[in-house]
């Protein structure tokens, strides 16, 4: 039988007395048939609604096991048999006790589980996410096939309106897509040729064919939904303890509910039903459910909600370490700048410059290289193509133009060629900004200069000026030279930075700054391995579908580093939610049990089981609705403010 | 005198309580058969997990089939932290948790509120 069928036979039996309960101090009007109708009532209660907990206490008291269950079956049957026996020998009974308890405790379950399937909802969300269908290129024909016959390689055309089905390159078209399911990111991105689009995400504006890349289990959004589900049934340190309680609770409960019927009864001459009402409050309210439930609940909401931000926290323990963070460390190329250098300025004849420049640099593989060809295209710079290529290990490329000897490089390949002294004082100038100058040579003259540099992201500024309000220390870590890290950091407002690390050398550092508390640091999570493992939280940042997710404790699916601070508050809101809830759910005992058990009876404070029953499943509930209100509070960051 | 009665018997209770709970308990534990590269064990979900141990061979895909008798909405999840597992159990129908047993060594299972623990050992 369902709880709610369980729940509603029980509410509808018990009615009756409860409308006797209330009328007959007022009116004096009695149930018909009196105490052998609550009899009758009760013991359909017992039989259907009760009576699964007393078979599960059972099976589980054979394990020597307890738990709520047995608390619930020992509470009511108490109640009942006793009021049987009361019943035959003409004294006062109790039966309603043993039916309100029963219904009170299914009137929280029925709403705990629906509290319960609201909380893990979160995960089924994302993969509903997912295309159904998506047309494919079979036999030179775009065709509809269902997601799951979609393989790496295939032609995927997707138009405005449909959903990109599954993760790939592309390598038609061009269009914005709103990704904001996958990476959290508000604004639509432009994707053209050769871009990358994750699947799931829906395509705006024009048609896009795509080669796919990944499919099934290796998509983003699958290893997204595997990765939340792991953090959401995780465990949080600071379950440790209600483990350990959960252990011993039932049977010390018990005892003390034997306790307490001992020293009303015995020592202080009650009643024998009025000593076994206390002992009953007392088991009744003790259920340690709510106790159970703090962590995980919050847990997954905290976790399913930070999915939908594109921010991947792993499990709980790490949830609890971040909280204790003092020092976040920053990689710099690729997390705080963009990770690809871009021309900043050109002096000289700016066209002829970059005529040369882009004529020489066609063929070169080298990442300046790119940048300027970048910059020349950006301008429609159109240039003629270069011949008698030479390229000169750590020096640059020299080569013909238009017939005459030409040269893109640094100050080593400039040999005898004539450069006028604005010039040298205007790279002196660039260098002093921390840009890397290449000079540009044609017919034996130095003609001009490119200045290349990574700049920061738009958005690390304000990041970083988050992390600072929140009391953090910032620090940067790369291999990069002592200048140019300093005047990014300037730049970006970074406290300190350690410059000309290698690589390998990088986790040593961070176990140096670990010695004045826990650091936290930030790469991209494919050559910062070593750093994100030895640091006591490890944030990996993406970039479109290459993300690194086993790489650290969060990864950020957005590689904008303002989800760094998102990602803190998320962390901390979420383990303060489990300390809130964790607080209530030992207060519920802490002070439901020296209530229930009399100990204020002097006082004139009391608690009659079924208040016990109701308060218990109030605080199962409450616990449980404080987690899923997790999903309505206010998770912005300062560097979202200031937008 | 019925008093000292009650009084003896309540503390005779308590006694019971203590043993019955706290002291050291044989679980019982099972150990998954091996057919065809394949391995599988039935866990039986009534008052707790029996087996409450189950052992597996490390290598070899290894399935747990649970069937829940227990009405108790206690048990009616079943949850692998360490594999990231949380399989709804419903009353009387068997349903199949896969293992991942490439790594060797001792892991926990629980109910959906971490009252009921079994253990898995993957060797």
């Amino acid at each position: 039988m369902k709880i709610t069928t369980r729940f509603w036979i029980s509410l509808v039996l018990s009615l009756p007395m409860l409308v006797e309960m209330i009328l007959k101090p007022l009116t004096g009007w009695m149930l018909p048939g009196g105490h052998w109708t609550m009899f009758v009532l009760t013991t359909i209660v017992m039989g259907l609604s009760a009576g699964p907990f007393i078979q599960s206490a059972w099976a589980s008291f054979k394990k020597h096991h307890s738990n709520m269950d047995t608390l619930v079956a020992i509470g009511t049957a108490t109640a009942y048999f006793y009021s049987i026996y009361a019943l035959l020998t003409h004294k006062q009974v109790f039966f309603e006790s043993a039916a309100f308890v029963t219904t009170f405790v299914l009137l929280g379950q029925v709403f705990e589980e629906r509290m319960r399937n609201n909380a893990s909802n979160a995960i089924e969300k994302l993969f509903s996410l997912q295309a159904k269908e998506a047309e494919v290129k079979r036999d030179g024909q775009f065709v509809k096939v269902p997601l799951d016959q979609v393989v790496v390689g295939d032609e995927i055309r997707v138009k405005p309106g449909e959903k990109i089905a599954v993760d790939g390159e592309v390598i038609s078209g061009s269009s914005t897509i709103d990704e904001s399911m996958v990476t959290g990111e508000s604004l639509p991105v432009s994707r053209q040729t050769g871009d990358s689009v994750i699947g799931s995400t829906l395509n705006k504006t024009g048609t896009l064919t795509f080669r796919a890349k990944k499919v099934g289990g290796d998509t983003l959004l699958a290893q997204i939904v595997e990765l939340v589900k792991k953090a959401q049934n995780s465990h949080a340190p600071i379950q440790k303890l209600t483990d350990k309680v959960s252990d011993i609770f039932v049977p010390v409960v018990l005892i003390v509910a034997i306790a307490t019927f001992l020293i009303w009864y015995v020592l202080l001459g009650l009643n024998l039903a009025n000593a076994l009402i206390f002992a009953v409050a007392v088991v009744v309210i003790a259920c340690p459910c709510a106790l159970g439930l703090a962590t995980p609940t919050a847990l997954m909401v905290g976790t399913g909600r930070g999915a939908k931000m594109g921010i991947l926290i792993k499990n709980g323990e790490v949830l609890e370490t971040v909280n204790d963070v003092k020092t976040v460390v920053f990689d710099k190329t690729g997390t705080i700048t963009v990770g690809k250098p871009v021309v900043t300025d050109v002096r000289g004849e700016q066209d002829q410059v970059l005529q040369v420049a882009a004529a020489l640099e066609e063929n070169s593989e080298h990442p300046l290289a790119e940048a300027i060809l970048d910059a020349a295209k950006e301008k429609q710079t159109a240039y003629p193509a270069a011949t008698d290529f030479q390229a000169i290990s750590g020096q640059g490329v020299a080569a013909k133009f238009n017939g005459q000897d030409a040269f893109v490089g640094n100050t080593k390949l400039r040999h005898d060629y004539q450069m006028d002294e604005d010039l040298q004082k205007e790279m002196e100038t660039l260098q002093d900004q921390a840009k890397t100058v290449v000079l540009v040579g044609l017919n034996q003259q130095v003609i001009g200069l490119i200045a290349i540099q990574d700049t920061p992201k738009e958005t690390s500024a304000a990041a970083i000026s988050a992390l600072k309000a929140r009391g953090l220390k910032t620090v940067m870590l790369t291999g990069d030279n002592q200048r140019v890290a300093q005047a990014i950091a300037k730049e970006v407002g970074i406290d300190q930075v350690i410059a000309e690390v290698l690589p390998a050398d990088k986790a040593e550092q961070i176990k140096q700054l670990q010695g004045s508390g826990k650091v936290a640091f930030v790469g991209d999570g494919i050559n910062d391995a070593p750093a994100l493992s030895t640091a006591d939280v490890g944030i990996a940042m993406g970039s479109g579908t290459d993300i690194a997710i086993d790489a650290g404790g969060i990864v950020l699916v957005k590689n904008d580093l303002r989800a760094v601070d998102q990602a803190l508050e998320l962390s901390q809101k979420t383990f303060n939610r489990i300390k809130l809830n964790l607080f209530w759910a030992f207060i519920y005992n802490v002070l439901g049990i020296p209530v229930a058990a009399g100990l204020f009876y002097g006082l004139g404070v009391t608690l009659s089981p079924e208040i016990a029953g109701l308060a218990m499943a109030f605080s199962s509930l409450s616990v449980v609705t404080s987690s899923v209100l997790l999903n309505k509070t206010k998770i912005t960051s300062r560097a979202m403010q200031t937008e | 005198m019925v008093k000292i009665i009650v009084l003896l018997v309540g503390l005779a209770l308590i006694g019971f309580i203590i043993w019955w709970f706290f002291a050291k308990h044989e679980t019982e534990q099972g150990t998954a058969e091996v057919q065809a590269d394949q391995q599988s064990i039935d866990v039986e979900v009534k008052g707790g997990y029996s087996p409450e141990t189950v052992v597996l061979k490390k290598g070899v895909p290894a399935k747990i089939n649970f069937t829940r008798r227990d009405p108790s909405s206690c048990l009616d999840r079943v949850v692998f932290p360490d594999f990231g597992i949380n399989q709804e159990l419903p009353k009387d129908e068997t349903k199949t948790v896969k293992i991942d047993t490439s790594k060797a060594g001792e892991f926990q299972w629980a109910c959906g509120m971490d009252m009921f623990h079994g253990k898995l050992i993957i060797k």
